[in-house]
């Protein structure tokens, strides 16, 4: 089995473009990918594309053809709808087809167009990606679902909003100098718990907002990679994908989240890595309280200790595991087809050492990006690991 | 084509109908696993040897949250409290007919059928005991 390495990582900049078509996001998030790679664009042998709400949003769907189109690429291109792990899920595919030598070059991607919507067009459309007879029918939103995890997660465990303001101030921090992210300035924890409420007891700054962008990076296979001299320093070397029952009302237990924790195991018995090995991780915080679920299941904290991880400086940069170190789905945005390649896109640089907050984690040999859909009724995980 | 304002969601609909006559059932699978309709095959167990059951006439609140924001299918009925209800052998989800502040996980309460304040969607409703 070959190793799998990324080549190449792209970005645009996350925020509000509400005119800019999902093609034209997705052609410059995958040309600088592919730029950024140095692999000629006739290699390029498939293109794996996330979008969650094409056909919402621009009345669009088959998208996978266009995003191959958009960037010059002649080749197979297939889109993948996994609600907000749809990019992941994408990454996942490619991944194991460089893996059994299916292809040499594949470009994982994603794009998402949301703020062409008006708010309550985007907050239906978000709410497709839940149970529609009986999740959405009683008037469940997606924070609104969040929050039903919140609510029994306090009380299961205990914990405060302010816990969850912390989380946001934090990522907020992180994104001061990412020129990627959509809201590139700090926040107080007083704003936070000042914010309108959204669904009790998430209020508007525990939520990612809505975003429109694109993220892609180039995938080789290491032998391509040593062939034409690519400097490709970081290898994908695990990879885990995770299920659960779609709706909250058919889980056992709303204060967890065991698809991820499934992801995280078959990922990191991949990579032959466990969870005291990593050094930094890019986790999907699309509400505060998702950043504790996550870092619990990914086996960072124990269950009912992931909630005061920000708060006591533990996840911060200067902790001792950065968590969102890109400002996470909360500062950074949440194109939701885009998100989790992005993870892995920020996590490659942050470990080739070419990101803004690379001088946080100056030693990092291993990352970890969790990407999650729904109320985490799918989860992806991935290792990375610099090798060279 | 068919005229999609009449076409329903056959299993779905007749559980809401049947909830709303008082005769609430759920699907339990010759394991004793519980799950909601339509349903060919246990989610848990793989079983397709399903049959109605009667519906626990009381459930106990599991978690709730207000919805201060909602989609526009229900903007006239926001702020709302909804939670998920256990019944034993399933879960539900619905509106808690009563404010917030006298809501608590583990509270008993009994199930009905209402209608949506926007648009008069049937809703599924708890009412405290």
């Amino acid at each position: 089995m070959t190793k799998v390495r990324v080549a190449g990582a792209g970005i645009t900049e996350f925020g509000s473009h509400p005119e800019r078509t999902s093609r034209d996001l997705f052609a410059e998030a995958g040309v600088d990918a592919i730029e950024d790679a140095g692999v000629a664009r006739e290699d390029v042998e498939g293109v794996y594309y996330g979008n969650f709400m094409g056909e919402l949003s621009e009345h669009q769907g088959h998208q996978g053809p266009l995003a191959a189109e958009a960037l010059g690429v002649q080749a197979p291109a297939t889109r993948y709808e996994s609600a907000c792990a749809s990019s992941g899920v994408a990454l996942r595919q490619a991944v194991r087809d460089v893996r059994n030598g299916e292809a040499d070059v594949l470009v994982a991607g994603g794009t998402e167009r949301m703020t062409n919507l008006s708010t309550a067009e985007s907050t239906e459309a978000l709410a497709i990606a839940a149970d529609e007879l009986y999740e959405v029918r009683a008037g469940v939103t997606f924070p609104g679902a969040y929050a039903m995890m919140a609510t029994a997660y306090f009380d299961q465990y205990g914990g405060t909003r302010e816990d969850l303001a912390h989380i946001a101030v934090k990522n907020h921090a992180n994104a001061v100098g990412n020129d990627r992210a959509q809201y590139q300035r700090e926040i107080t924890v007083a704003d936070a718990l000042d914010s309108p409420a959204v669904a009790d007891p998430l209020h508007l700054y525990d939520a990612c907002p809505v975003t429109d962008g694109a993220s892609a990076v180039v995938l080789v296979s290491e032998t391509y990679a040593e062939d034409h001299g690519l400097d490709a320093g970081v290898a994908i070397t695990g990879t885990g994908q995770g299920g659960d029952r779609m709706a909250l009302q058919d889980r056992e237990n709303v204060a967890a989240s065991p698809a991820a924790t499934e992801a995280a195991e078959e990922a990191y018995a991949d990579a032959g890595v466990t969870a005291a090995d990593v050094d930094v991780a890019e986790v999907h915080d699309c509400f505060t309280i998702a950043e504790v679920l996550a870092l619990e299941s990914l086996g960072f904290f124990e269950r009912g200790e992931g909630i005061a991880a920000a708060r006591e400086g533990k996840t911060t940069r200067d902790g001792d595991l950065p968590v969102n170190l890109s400002g996470g789905l909360k500062a950074k945005g949440h194109p939701v087809g885009a998100t989790g390649t992005s993870q892995v896109a920020e996590l490659t640089k942050l470990l080739r050492g070419d990101h803004v907050n690379s001088e946080h984690v100056p030693s990092a040999r291993v990352g970890v990006a969790h990407n999650a859909g729904g109320t985490v009724a799918s989860a992806v995980v991935h290792v990375l690991e610099v090798v060279s | 084509m068919s005229d999609t304002e009449s076409v329903g969601d056959a299993g779905f609909d007749e559980f809401v109908d049947a909830l709303a006559d008082g005769d609430g059932y759920y699907v339990e699978c010759a394991n004793g696993h519980g799950s909601l309709p339509p349903r060919r095959v246990c989610p848990d167990c793989g079983s397709t040897d399903l049959a109605d059951a009667p519906l626990p006439e009381t459930g106990e609140v599991a978690t709730y949250t207000k919805v201060h924001v909602p989609a526009p299918s229900f903007a006239d009925d926001a702020p709302y409290v909804t939670a998920v209800v256990d019944f034993g052998p399933v879960r539900l989800t619905g509106h808690v007919l009563a404010p917030v502040e006298d809501v608590e996980i583990g509270q008993e309460v009994s199930v009905a059928v209402g209608e949506t304040e926007t648009q008069a969607d049937p809703l599924l409703v708890f009412e405290p005991r």
